[in-house]
């Protein structure tokens, strides 16, 4: 037997939809959130300072005047932090030094005893800028032409696996070479060629960015934050201030929604750096929704070009994809959302012949930074379109083109890898099922037309190949359990599933269990951050290796007082009992003071703490020019989405009237938990294909506001939304787990397209599908008139 | 700016709170009295997550004036248990998997509750509508207003 190895198969209460362990909390209103936290008369307020122009030269800042107001307590500038900050490419620092790059950069921050004195001592600083010509157009800013940035682009730090290109604004160049596409498109009996532009859309966490940052007269800071990623920016403030990372203590509460914004570091490393000059007093930075929208992360724009073929009996033989990604003023974390579009980017599909150049491209628009799904629902949107097509011109019904192509066991990938076993073809058959695929249901009212469309979908987590998890499992004086983790709950109910998984793992009903929190860097054991849907599968198993440790640890001990051996005992529902002997001894007695000696004349154990760690060893490089290699990712989740829709010809109005979705999520931990991601991402992904769009001009943010950004609302909502659950292991995943948070959005824009096309026959070159203009185009087709 | 002494009746209990002229009801809950349940997710009311009930209406106490409260009777999040007896809005949202996040939560429960009270026997539509001024973006909705309908057998 391995050391502390489980004797059933799926233990419970694995698979069980187990009360999320947060929600009374939640529902009573005392969750703490960040910006609920007291931090009484000391704290002052920050408000920034930030550039009015799209791009220019900051030629000089004075900020006398400000700093001589009464109330204010600090004025900082770029001059003060000359540090560089980001994840996988140092582009950014702080506050701008000495040119601005989108409307919104920092240029400088106060910090003052209310928030009006520090918004009056805003208006006190005295900037002059030389105004430069901004990029507005990512394929503009590709071209040699282009005004440049980022001049110094040769210059900055990137991870190995990202390729800056200097002397231009491409930070990122990935490039697929597999097979010869060039020659294949001559076999090829049916061609799709298309142009999609998919825009700027964002996260709205309904939730504010939070940041309270406190520097101590030693120079030790901690950080208070809404925060998916508090091991991530102790470590990359901690470098960009040029302290210790022992001496940068981050504490996350509850996250009021990330969905990506709240990844990585943006403004949290604004309050520090103001903090660092008020010594002994905590700033408090409290992104205004405006502010949200100018300044926060924001899901990259895309142009995307598809062409695909296939032979006369619908096999795929090419595709050639070109993807143009407006990533903004900074692409720190961005620069990935190429890479991981680009090894992705056949779709979940056999393609024996692929070439993709994906190019991360610098514009003057608000920074491109992570957002649900990275890259893939930007990239499915047009492809699933396409493959629609394709499907149609060759004569076949798409979800049969699916069926042959999609990508099964063994499947030779984009990358060259191998595809691990997989559920795909599952989930397109009982989603089609689920959608009466194949079935024209009648619309609802005369001026109606009715369609249905299906999107296929596949996603991997992006992040460096030696990303790591790590969690500790500690027992109470009663026997229960204490969970410590890095990773954080946005809502997804991760906190939920380590419960069942420690529960699990060690042998002691769910109740049982509770998990440390607030995350908090001083104390919780380190996670590379809560993004790419990996949490359930990395973090999971680094904590069921806790609780298999602390499990192993309980028996050894009562092994020996018994004379018994190890393998014989188990935990039971919170006991530890012998098959051989049938003693029994319940945990509470033994966890934190052991067990006497058998001979009674000393004692055996002490206070257990199981600890355990994940970190996958496998994903190895790919070659710079082919973008090929052993394997390229972790694992890829896959699924299907289908809706059934209305079109309504007077008013080009979309109604969604149903959905069905199918992942395979290799184990569900909690079935339920899942179905509500499988939901939410599904109206997400339908707010996004019907509303949403970050409208710029110039550069400067048309819509910031929830009047002028919709997103969906509870009078949008289908009549009902049918998710399914297909479980086909994954290898290394705690009982078969892998993620499933961000992929119910991937496919939603395309399978709601393909309905469109279904119901009226028009097609779009991007979302959102709004009623003005499915209604013109629909007049442009002579549909209406 | 001159501050005004006002009395109301905050969740059962009597509150007397000095507030100066611009503070908002939602501040004055916050900062003030430490209400930290109900939540500003935009200070202009479009979310709906600092929607608390005012006189038995809902309101959005980022767009309610504190000084305008002088005798009010106020509910909040913090205030629809009793004695650690959950309202059945709050034990209906937990049962149906309607929480996520959590953030937009207290006011849902507000609004939720609100509706109830003035009808007690609502429509799916009706639900729909009272929430449309909640925005949510974890859950998709689909479950708030399933939470919404148990609630309301109770």
């Amino acid at each position: 037997m391995v050391r502390g190895e489980i004797k059933t198969e799926i233990p419970k209460p694995v698979g069980e939809s187990k009360p999320r362990i947060d929600a009374r909390e939640k529902a009573t209103g005392a969750a703490v959130f960040a910006d609920d936290i007291q931090f009484g008369n000391a704290l002052l307020f920050a408000r920034i300072l930030r550039s009015p122009h799209p791009h220019a030269l900051i030629k000089s800042i004075d900020t006398s005047k400000a700093e001589a107001l009464p109330g204010v307590k600090a004025v900082v500038t770029g001059d003060d932090f000359p540090g560089y900050i980001g994840l996988y490419l140092l582009d950014r620092h702080i506050f701008c030094r000495d040119r601005v790059r989108y409307v919104g950069d920092p240029v400088a921050g106060v910090a003052a005893i209310n928030e009006r004195i520090a918004e009056d001592a805003l208006e006190l600083i005295e900037v002059e800028y030389e105004v430069l010509e901004p990029v507005v157009d990512a394929e503009y800013g590709a071209s040699p032409e282009s005004t440049l940035i980022h001049p110094d682009l040769a210059g900055y730090k990137a991870a190995n696996f990202i390729l800056p290109q200097p002397g231009t604004n491409l930070s990122n160049y990935f490039k697929i070479r597999k097979g010869d596409a060039d020659s294949a498109w001559e076999k090829c009996a049916a061609i799709v060629e298309n142009k999609y532009h998919i825009p700027h859309i964002q996260h709205v966490p309904i939730e504010p960015h939070v940041a309270v940052a406190q520097v101590d007269e030693i120079g030790k800071v901690t950080l208070w934050g809404s925060s998916q990623s508090p091991f991530a920016q102790r470590n990359l403030i901690a470098q960009a201030l040029g302290i210790s990372q022992s001496d940068m203590r981050v504490i996350a509460p509850y996250v009021g929604g990330g969905f990506g914004s709240k990844a990585g570091v943006s403004m949290e490393s604004l309050a520090v750096a103001i903090a660092s000059k008020v010594k002994g007093r905590p700033v408090k930075l409290l992104l205004t929704r405006e502010e949200e929208f100018f300044t926060a992360f924001v899901r990259q724009g895309l142009i995307a070009y598809f062409k695909m073929g296939c032979d006369e009996d619908g096999n795929l033989l090419a595709m050639e994809n070109r993807f143009y990604w407006d990533a903004g003023a900074y692409t720190e974390y961005g620069v990935n959302i190429t890479r991981a579009s680009g090894y992705s980017s056949s779709g979940p599909y056999e393609v024996p012949n692929v070439k993709t150049d994906s190019y991360c491209v610098y514009t003057n628009h608000p920074v491109g930074g992570p957002m649900r799904g990275f890259g893939m629902p930007e990239m499915h949107a047009g492809l699933e379109q396409c493959i629609d097509e394709l499907s149609l011109q060759i004569g076949m019904d798409p979800v049969e083109f699916r069926r042959l192509n999609c990508v099964k066991d063994n499947s030779i990938l984009v990358t060259g890898s191998k595809m691990h076993p997989t559920g795909l073809s599952q989930c397109l058959e009982k989603t089609a099922e689920a959608i009466g695929w194949g079935q024209k249901d009648p619309p609802s009212a005369p001026n109606k037309r009715r369609g249905k469309g299906l999107a296929l979908m596949w996603k991997a987590p992006a992040m460096p190949p030696n990303a790591g998890s790590s969690a500790w499992v500690e027992l109470t004086e009663d026997g229960r359990v204490a969970v410590g983790v890095g990773g954080q709950d946005l809502g997804q109910g991760a906190f939920t599933v380590v419960a069942q998984m420690a529960a699990a793992g060690l042998g002691v009903p769910y109740e049982w269990v509770k998990v440390s929190t607030p995350v908090d860097t001083r104390y919780s054991p380190y996670e590379w951050q809560t993004v790419a849907s990996r949490l359930t599968w990395s973090m999971g198993n680094a904590v069921v290796n806790a609780a298999k440790d602390a499990r192993w640890q309980i028996l050894e001990m009562t092994a020996e007082a018994w004379e018994e051996e190890p393998e014989n005992l188990d935990i039971l529902n919170g006991m530890v009992v012998s098959y051989i002997s049938e003693r029994e001894i319940p945990l509470k007695d033994i966890v934190i003071y052991g067990l006497p000696k058998p001979d009674d004349q000393g004692w055996i154990g002490g206070p257990v703490i199981g600890r355990g760690k994940f970190m996958p060893n496998y994903v190895t490089g790919l070659d710079p020019e082919t973008g090929q290699g052993e394997r390229a990712v972790v694992h890829y989740t896959t699924g299907a989405q289908a809706v059934e829709l209305e079109v309504d010809l007077d008013t080009g109005q979309i109604e969604v009237i149903r959905g069905a979705a199918a992942f395979d999520v290799g184990r569900a931990i909690n079935p339920d938990l899942v179905k509500a991601q499988i939901e939410g991402g599904f109206i997400q992904g339908m707010s996004s294909a019907l509303f949403e769009s970050l409208q710029l001009k110039d550069g400067f943010v048309q819509n910031p506001s929830f009047v002028d950004y919709r997103i969906a609302t509870s009078s949008d909502i289908p009549e009902g939304i049918q998710s399914i659950i297909v479980e086909v292991p994954q290898d290394d995943g705690p009982w078969g787990a892998r993620g499933v948070g961000e992929h119910s959005m991937v496919p939603t824009v395309p399978a709601i397209a393909n309905a469109i096309y279904d119901a009226v026959g028009v097609r779009f070159d991007g979302p959102p599908f709004t009623a003005e203009k499915v209604y013109l185009a629909m007049l442009e087709a002579g549909i209406v008139k | 700016m001159g501050f005004h002494r006002i009395n109301l009746n905050i969740n059962g209990e009597l509150e007397q709170v000095d507030v100066s002229g611009n503070m908002t009801l939602l501040e004055m809950l916050r900062e003030s009295l430490a209400f930290t349940g109900t939540k500003n997710g935009c200070a202009a009311g479009e979310c709906g997550a600092c929607t608390v009930m005012m006189n038995g209406e809902p309101v959005n106490s980022c767009l309610v004036l504190a000084v305008e409260c002088d005798g009010a009777e106020i509910i909040t999040v913090e205030g629809l248990a009793q004695d650690a007896q959950l309202d059945a809005v709050q034990s209906a949202i937990i049962d149906a998997g309607g929480v996520q996040c959590g953030f937009c939560t207290p006011g849902i429960l507000i609004s939720s509750r609100a509706l109830i009270d003035r009808n007690p026997n609502p429509s799916e539509d009706e639900i729909k509508t009272a929430l449309v001024g909640n925005l949510c973006r974890c859950t998709g909705y689909g479950r708030i207003v399933e939470s919404v309908k148990e609630a309301a057998k109770l």
